[in-house]
């Protein structure tokens, strides 16, 4: 392990020399904990979810990280997360599918409880009949608790949401648990290039006194004051307390926006953005409307792509403003519900322009193809389909 | 933001509307916010002045990180804060010691506590207060429900980045710039011809007497033995 040196995070998110790397998914995940200066980490490493928390449980060995342990199982591991930055640590964890439904009910707790910790998520199918493909609905659990979600397209995106999480997460204005999902198998077992800060760099310590609540492990004042949680004794309460706790933790949500956009470069990404058509993705499927976007450019046809890169906060001004002038929206997703599609046409004032799909789901690849026929049908042109026996 | 200064004094009702939700955004370095809307730190200082001044029973609420010597900072900060009130007519003090409920109620003339702030700020009729010291989490939700339940004018002294939700919010506020805010509010004073002999705020009648600047470990009853620094020590900085 070469020495680190501590550098501001805008140098080290934005201004330092990069190298390219050839790297998975799961190596872009531990490489962004590598320059985080993480205290803990925790994980249940289910089989099979990704090899994420096994590289990370290698940084430990090597000396990146200071602890580092097993929980019993996903609930366990989630509590503990929430204990540890409690007590003033950097923590971070990973989980997958039927795991992260199992640590759901602490997870959704830490944004009420003000938990500042990074969770990567690579999305895997949940429901039975079990599979270990991605299938990315499970994003849809996390959309209603206050947790800030990135949802990453790439290797790329996976390295630099992460270390901007820690970062965004621990803003004393935020304050708020931060998730990277991204697509398992597709992102976390395949390669892709990442341009990658010196790996003798390393985030600031966390200050767990620069915080919107008191640290609770300590025994002396001001931190002890909080240990008696006051929001489960609604006997002695107002009722009111509940509710303005729910508009802080959203409230603090929607600060992230300013954040986000100083370090990840905004919310959406936006590629021809005079096009009449537009197809609006987040993560894998947004590399698949990419790729559509480009095909349908080289076919002349006016077609744009918005990327979604934060689900939570939702960019709804931009999306507003992006698609003003949009004739068709077409939303692929790698999920049956459709969550991104209900998201923008409850975004825009016009949601009838709104096409659901295409989708995949079980674990099926989003074929360019699929995306390409509602393309077509978004300019009226007619394309024969061949059957190949 | 679709309203002009839309963080007015309440009552607003039932349940309040954050400002965040209104669109009011937090301001940057060197700038302040008033009524919701991003202004110089000189023209949010003048305001908050005038109300101090000028609405009934103004009161200071310092919260933990003044109240507790937890470091030179915090102390040096908690002299400030005496500074200011000094210079306030008929100003109180009333502090937010912690953050835990009170069982079996709240004794409203000794402390106000962030799950019922309104008890406090209603049974003392105060319509004007300094937030000063509070924990940003715990600020927002009182300032929030002051705002729903209360007339009152609500100022906070942010050491971080501000409350979206107070009337008046100065940000990055520590004992230099509650100093500063004494000036402005003296210089406003002078202006408004209110004459005022400078004096602390009399002891709150609720509370053990005790000196402002000596406080004894005995009066941290359960938590004395947990205390730094004790009497006579100087703690520098803490861990």
């Amino acid at each position: 392990m070469p020495e680190q040196r501590v550098v501001e995070p805008e140098y080290l998110i934005l201004e330092a020399p990069r190298e390219r790397k050839f790297i998975t998914g799961s190596q872009a995940f531990a490489e962004a904990v590598k320059r985080a200066n993480v205290d803990i980490a925790i994980a249940y490493p289910i089989t099979p979810q990704s090899e994420t928390m096994h590289l990370v449980g290698d940084l430990y060995a090597q000396g990146y990280i200071k602890d580092y342990y097993r929980a019993e199982e996903e609930y366990g591991a989630m509590s503990a997360i929430a204990g540890a930055v409690r007590g003033g640590a950097r923590a971070f964890t990973a989980t997958s599918g039927p795991g992260l439904l199992r640590g759901l009910e602490a997870i959704v707790s830490w944004p009420g409880h003000r938990i500042p910790a990074v969770l990567g998520i690579m999305t895997r199918v949940v429901n039975a009949p079990l599979s270990i493909q991605p299938d990315n609905v499970e994003i849809a659990y996390l959309l209603n608790s206050g947790l800030i979600v990135f949802h990453a397209e790439n290797q790329q995106d996976v390295f630099d949401f992460t270390l901007a999480g820690f970062v965004i997460s621990e803003k004393v204005d935020v304050y708020l648990p931060v998730v990277v999902a991204t697509e398992g198998f597709f992102v976390t077992h395949a390669k892709g290039y990442v341009d990658l800060p010196p790996e003798d760099m390393k985030l600031p310590p966390r200050d767990p006194y620069k915080a919107p609540v008191p640290p609770t492990d300590c025994e002396i004042p001001p931190a002890r004051i909080q240990r008696d949680a006051p929001v489960q004794k609604s006997n002695f309460m107002s009722y009111l307390i509940h509710a303005v706790w729910q508009q802080e933790i959203w409230s603090a949500n929607r600060r992230a926006v300013k954040w986000i956009k100083h370090y990840l470069g905004g919310l959406i990404e936006v590629v021809n953005p005079d096009a009449e058509v537009f197809i609006v993705a987040s993560g894998c499927a947004a590399a698949q409307g990419r790729e559509a976007q480009r095909y349908a450019t080289m076919e002349g046809l006016n077609v744009g792509l918005v990327k979604i890169k934060s689900l939570r906060p939702f960019p709804t001004n931009e999306l507003r403003e992006v698609l003003k002038n949009a004739k068709t929206v077409i939303v692929p997703e790698h999920n049956i519900v459709g969550w991104l599609a209900k998201e923008v046409k409850a975004a825009i004032p016009n949601s009838g322009i709104v096409v659901d799909g295409p989708r995949v789901y079980g674990g099926m690849t989003l074929p360019v193809e699929l995306i390409m026929d509602e393309i077509y049908k978004a300019f009226g042109i007619k394309k024969e389909r061949k059957t190949v026996v | 933001m679709a309203e002009k200064n839309p963080i007015q004094p309440g009552p607003e009702g039932y349940i309040p509307n954050p400002a965040s939700f209104q669109g009011c955004d937090l301001p940057p370095s060197g700038k302040a916010l008033l009524y919701g809307e991003i202004v110089d730190e000189e023209t949010a200082m003048r305001e908050a002045a005038k109300a101090l001044l000028t609405r009934k029973n103004p009161t200071i609420f310092p919260g933990p990180l003044v109240l507790w010597g937890w470091n030179a900072d915090a102390m040096e900060k908690a002299k400030a804060v005496l500074e200011l009130a000094m210079e306030i007519p008929n100003c109180r003090i009333i502090p937010m010691p912690d953050y835990r409920p009170k069982y079996p109620k709240i004794n409203p003339e000794a402390e106000i506590n962030p799950g019922h702030p309104n008890l406090t700020i209603l049974h003392n009729r105060i319509e004007v207060c300094i937030f000063v010291g509070v924990h940003c989490h715990y600020a927002n939700l009182s300032l929030r429900m002051i705002r729903a339940g209360t007339n009152c004018y609500t100022i906070a002294l942010c050491a971080e980045m501000g409350h979206e939700d107070a009337m008046v919010s100065l940000r990055d506020v520590h004992a230099d710039e509650i100093r500063r805010f004494r000036d402005v509010l003296v210089e406003v004073r002078k202006e408004m011809g209110i004459e005022w002999e400078p004096k602390l705020p009399p002891e709150n009648p609720s509370l053990p007497k005790e000196e402002w600047v000596k406080v004894s470990p005995i009066d941290f009853g359960e938590y004395a033995y947990l205390l730094i620094p004790r009497r006579g020590e100087i703690v520098e900085e803490s861990e």
